[in-house]
């Protein structure tokens, strides 16, 4: 390094790095827009990173603070990783509306773009959990669905129902239904563990067995009604009710018919 | 009141009108037409069910609004049914309606009461009868027969006896031993106390050789739930605290009032919640019933990491585990 | 005479020479049945029970009910290498293997939930019209056994299938027979064969569920129907009903149409929803193991109520001399449904010792024209809605919102509440009715028609009620109430003062009413 720093005041000096300078961006540019979609490089993700930082002041520091600190009303972001933004903002809950019992999903108030950048931002500030990627979340080719129902029933029936139709927690907060949530975003809850949900750390429920899950999960989905209209899939419930109103008011009705005299 | 007041006389029924059937002669072909297509449309019912049965894979689904999709031969089948029997109930009643006889009949009551010579008679028949048993007189006969009647009512429950075991100590036991390893449920995988980040938890068992199967009884027992907070987030007994390892504690996952699976955890409450009967128990300190009908915190396990590091127990469960029961000693 | 007729003629003379049986087939042929459609539900009952050993009977044929573990092999791939009992297995080869198997396991369950409904609804009518008064005392407790027996019949079919639902509820139920002082242990470990899930209990429910407790509900049934045979069935009452007759269609030909085709249509409804609307999919329940639970376990609807009671109680548990009573289970699953079970087949003779009537009633009430009882009646159905919507409190706070501890808290303070609030307001209600019906009788019917009177000012035209239609508002007797004095005749106070002061003050209230309108008071109003 002596000898390199002995040179810094060449004369050749800066035309030279400005060569290597624009070489390097030129190649970086390159190589960025050719594998764009599967990595961004260095570059890319730095204005993402900057994208991010943009979009985080201007919607997200007013209640996690300008340093992820945190707030009174907001928890810290520092070391939520990339895969709890993700899920926050990509599911809708974040940025949040109604800040009652609980956050809820409703349709994302950012593009899929936008939500990649703020997930980069965050995350290049404090390591955390990153978004699993498309070959990480082949859960066709991975999973298991009768393993994944195992798995559910022991881990996540108890909340969110035997079919994953959600269900009540403790003073109104409630675990929502799993119904029509993406992959991704089971994994990362599952990561991550939002809101009242706890964590389901990687060592205890491995990456394969949360794929089974999520296949579980979309089985349930896809599957069609066997028996008939389900009513929710809520158990008897809805089931008591229906013989109430409909099995016994058809019957009642007939028997009005039945006992009225013919005209 | 009733007896001085001067009621209204009894009408008698309303003239009896006639159906539109039983004048015209064009309703009444009009109602046997109706029955009949009542009947016909019982027919086709059944003859649905057959051809669903038979003809239809029991792979189609077609969607049908507000239903969303619907398995065809399951719903065909049952729809014929209800038809074939729906309209052969219906096509009764109308043929019932409109075209048998519809004039009321009037049967007379008598009343229940016996008649005083029935009644007397009846009675000299007991007696007499009785009297022939000599009942009075056999001192002997009647203590033998009350002993052998009292004894003959006793193997009827003896031969119940051997429905099961007595209970012995069984509900007080699991299989937790000192040093049993912690492995999830399922996957019997031991776990790292390092394996779990802070806010997650695990569904666990004792770890068992390989190749046994476990009880569906020793399940009932044995379900332990992981959980991991910050240390400094506990609120417990030094006794209690001395029973985590790290933020780690360990409670049975079987509910201290009806034994259903308890493992609704919020993370950011730090409560656990009965799906059953709502019971809500504060981990934070060591499992208190904080809401519903449960009275009894929920047993905590003794854990520690054994010399590979693995997440085992320090001892056994201290009291029963699930629901109470008469000689449970909960003091 | 036509050759059918001969041949039956000598069919029936073949069965007479043995049996003797034509006179008495004259007789029953004749028995008339009043017409009214709340005498269905009775009839809604039966039906369903046929549904029952029918649809049950071709479950049998497949149903295995053996706890003993086996790997699923069958068609339905999300449970395929699994782990399960074999009564599981095989409900879903029922389900998915047997065709006409599903639809046959869901009008089982369909056509059960009906028969409490209807079961619980003929209840109703029967108490709310007093037809369970003397001679028919008999009768209302054979229905409160059959009550019973349904609610144990059901939770045993419940269970039967092995899925984690019905697993969930056994293991209630055994937490609820371990509750029971010094015994329940024992009884426990009886019932399942050692701790729980033990290794017998199937088994054994299978046979009570399809052998021994179908035979108790044919043999009630059948004394229940015989004896509303022999005492015919009460009636409204109307012009030409009296105590002394029953009007309606005979047996033969038209009640029979009747009372057959509505059979049919009981199946046909039950099949229908069968075919459209799915119950208990076992399939997405998984097998049992009691490791694992659902958010929103709920035992089917009539027993919901005692789950809802359970889910109120108080966390109350006694701990003395080394044991544990768990008055947290004992009071809400045994002591209060223990009461009012009791208190329910004890009601006849209630009323009729508060009341002092001992002759027999034929003739139906109107619920107004009996406001105590009606209030009573209301007053125990606000109790059973309250413990009913707590039952399934956790499906109520996600679909409206609200939270499980609010509707818990409100079930807790408005089960003591709303129950004497609803008796209060019915009766009020009821005297209510008493009075349109006065005033209807008095001054008949509106019309809605203007009149201009000579005096200029306006006046409604009232026109007169039928004569049939008054006899039907004031044939009702209005029975004072009773005069216990205190004292006998030679002045000496009789015994049991309190007792008798507690019957006067009931049968003071039971009497209240608004005089009805004698011919009297109609020819005054006639007068002016």
């Amino acid at each position: 390094m002596k000898r390199l720093s002995h040179y810094r005041r060449h004369k050749a000096v800066a035309p030279l790095l400005l060569v290597i300078a624009l070489f390097a961006i030129g190649t970086t540019f390159n190589v960025a827009s050719a594998s764009m979609k599967q990595s961004p490089s260095a570059f890319a993700r730095s204005t993402q990173i900057d994208e991010g930082k943009q979009i985080f002041l201007k919607g997200c520091s007013t209640c996690h603070g300008l340093n992820l600190e945190g707030s009174a009303i907001a928890p810290s972001l520092i070391g939520v990783g990339a895969a709890s933004v993700d899920f926050q903002v990509g599911t809708g809950r974040m940025p949040v509306a109604d800040m009652s019992t609980q956050i809820s999903r409703k349709d994302p108030v950012y593009n899929e773009e936008e939500v990649a950048a703020l997930a980069a931002y965050v995350a290049s500030l404090a390591p955390g959990p990153a978004i699993p990627t498309d070959a990480q979340l082949n859960y066709e080719r991975d999973g298991s669905t009768a393993e994944g129902g195992e798995l559910f029933r022991n881990n996540c029936a108890m909340c969110h129902n035997f079919a994953g139709q959600g269900g009540a927690l403790t003073q109104g907060k409630y675990a929502p239904t799993l119904m029509g949530v993406e992959p991704k975003h089971i994994y990362e809850a599952l990561v991550t563990g939002p809101q009242s949900m706890p964590v389901f750390s990687d060592k205890t429920l491995t990456p394969e067995e949360k794929l089974s899950v999520i296949k579980w999960i979309k089985a349930a989905e896809a599957e069609p009604n066997l028996g008939g209209a389900t009513m929710g899939r809520v158990g008897p419930v809805t089931e008591g009710l229906l013989v109430w109103i409909l099995g016994l008011g058809i019957l009642i009705a007939v028997a009005v018919w039945l006992t009225t005299r013919a005209r | 009141m009733s007896n001085e007041i001067e009621t209204f006389q009894d009408p008698g029924e309303a003239v009896h009108a006639p159906r539109a059937a039983d004048v015209d002669p064009r309703a009444e072909k009009r109602a046997e037409q109706q029955v009949a297509a009542l009947f016909g449309l019982s027919a086709l019912g059944s003859l649905l069910l057959i051809y669903s049965y038979i003809w239809i894979p029991t792979d189609i689904f077609i969607f049908i609004p507000v239903m969303g999709d619907q398995n065809a031969h399951q719903l065909f089948l049952g729809l014929g049914m209800a038809m074939s029997l729906f309209f052969l109930g219906m096509a009764a009643i109308l043929w019932a309606k409109k075209l048998m006889s519809d004039t009321e009949v009037v049967n007379h009551r008598h009343e229940f009461r016996s008649s005083n010579e029935d009644r007397e008679e009846f009675v000299k028949t007991v007696k007499d009868g009785v009297a022939g048993v000599q009942l009075g007189r056999r001192k002997l006969i009647k203590a033998s027969l009350a002993a052998s009647m009292g004894l003959f009512a006793l193997p009827p429950v003896l031969l119940l006896r051997d429905l099961g075991p007595l209970p012995g100590k069984e509900l007080e036991k699991t299989s937790w031993k000192a040093g049993t390893r912690l492995v999830t449920d399922p996957g019997n995988r031991p776990i790292l106390a390092s394996d779990l980040e802070v806010g997650s938890v695990v569904q666990t068992l004792p770890a068992v050789a390989e190749g046994t199967e476990r009880l569906l009884s020793d399940i009932a027992k044995d379900p332990v739930l992981l959980i991991r907070l910050r240390p400094e987030e506990f609120n417990l007994t030094p006794e209690k605290l001395a029973m985590t390892h790290d933020g780690i504690i360990a409670f049975s996952k079987i509910c201290s009032h009806m034994g259903c699976a308890v493992a609704l955890y919020e993370q950011q409450t730090k409560h656990l919640l009965c799906p059953c009967h709502q019971s809500t128990f504060d981990v934070t300190r060591g499992a208190k019933v904080i809401f519903g009908p449960a009275a009894r915190p929920l047993p905590q396990l003794d854990i520690t990491v054994d010399t590979e590091g693995y997440l085992v127990a320090r001892a056994p469960f201290d009291q029963a585990v699930g629901p109470s029961f008469w000689e449970r000693n909960s003091q | 005479m036509t050759t059918v007729e001969k041949r039956l003629g000598a069919a029936a003379n073949f069965v007479d020479e043995r049996l003797g049986a034509a006179g008495w087939m004259k007789k029953s042929l004749n028995k008339v049945f009043p017409d009214h459609w709340t005498f269905m539900f009775g009839e809604i009952c039966m039906y369903s029970f046929v549904i029952l050993l029918l649809s049950g009977t071709f479950l049998t044929l497949w149903f295995d009910p053996s706890q003993r573990d086996v790997i699923y092999e069958g068609v339905y791939e999300p449970l395929k290498g699994i782990k399960m009992s074999a009564a599981y297995a095989s409900t879903l080869d029922i389900s998915f293997e047997v065709r006409g198997g599903l639809l046959m396991r869901q009008i089982h369950h369909w056509a059960a939930n009906i028969f409490m409904a209807a079961i619980v609804a003929h209840l109703l009518r029967v108490f709310f019209t007093g037809a369970f008064r003397k001679p028919r005392e008999f009768n209302w407790i054979l229905g409160i056994v059959l009550l019973t027996l349904g609610l144990v019949e059901g939770l045993l079919g419940y269970s039967l299938p092995d899925d984690l639902l019905s697993g969930t509820g056994l293991r209630i139920t055994s937490a609820i027979v371990q509750a029971i002082p010094v015994v329940g242990t024992y009884i426990s470990f009886f019932l399942f064969g050692g701790a729980f899930p033990g290794v017998g209990f199937l088994p054994r429910i299978f046979t009570i569920h399809i052998l021994l407790l179908p035979g108790l509900f044919l043999a009630v049934i059948t004394i229940h129907v015989m004896l509303v045979w022999y005492q015919k069935h009460t009636q409204f009452p109307g012009p030409g009903r009296t105590e002394k007759n029953v009007v309606g269609h005979p047996i033969l030909p038209v009640y029979m149409a009747k009372a057959g085709g509505f059979f049919f249509i009981v199946f046909g409804v039950t099949a229908f929803l069968s075919a459209v609307a799915s119950i208990n999919p076992i399939w997405l329940y998984g097998p049992y193991t009691p490791g694992q639970i659902s958010a929103g376990s709920q035992p089917d609807w009539y027993m919901g109520w005692l789950d809802g009671l359970v889910r109120m109680a108080p966390p109350l548990e006694t701990h003395a001399f080394g044991h544990t009573v768990s008055w947290n289970i004992l009071i809400p699953a045994l002591i209060v449904p223990g009461i009012v079970f009791t208190g329910m087949a004890f009601y006849p003779f209630i009323e009729s010792w508060i009341t002092g009537d001992k002759r027999e009633h034929h003739l139906l009430d109107r619920p107004r024209n009996v406001p105590n009882r009606t209030a009573l009646g209301v007053m125990s159905i606000t109790f059973v809605l309250i413990s009913l919507i707590n039952g399934g409190n956790d499906i109520f706070a996600t679909q409206f919102d609200l939270s499980i501890n609010q509707i818990m808290w409100f079930s807790r303070i408005s089960i003591f509440i709303l129950p004497p609030i609803a008796f209060v307001v019915t009766k009020r209600l009821c005297l209510s009715l008493q009075r349109a019906d006065r005033d209807l009788v008095l001054h008949g019917m509106e019309t809605g028609r203007l009149v201009r009177m000579p005096s200029g000012e306006f006046a409604e035209v009232h026109e007169p009620i039928s004569p049939q239609k008054r006899f039907i508002l004031t044939s009702h007797e209005q029975a004072p109430a009773l005069e216990l004095p205190a004292t006998d005749a030679r002045g000496v106070r009789r015994p049991g003062a309190l007792k008798n002061k507690l019957r006067i003050r009931l049968s003071k209230a039971h009497a209240v009413a608004v005089p009805k309108v004698s011919a009297q008071d109609l020819k005054e109003i006639e007068h002016h």
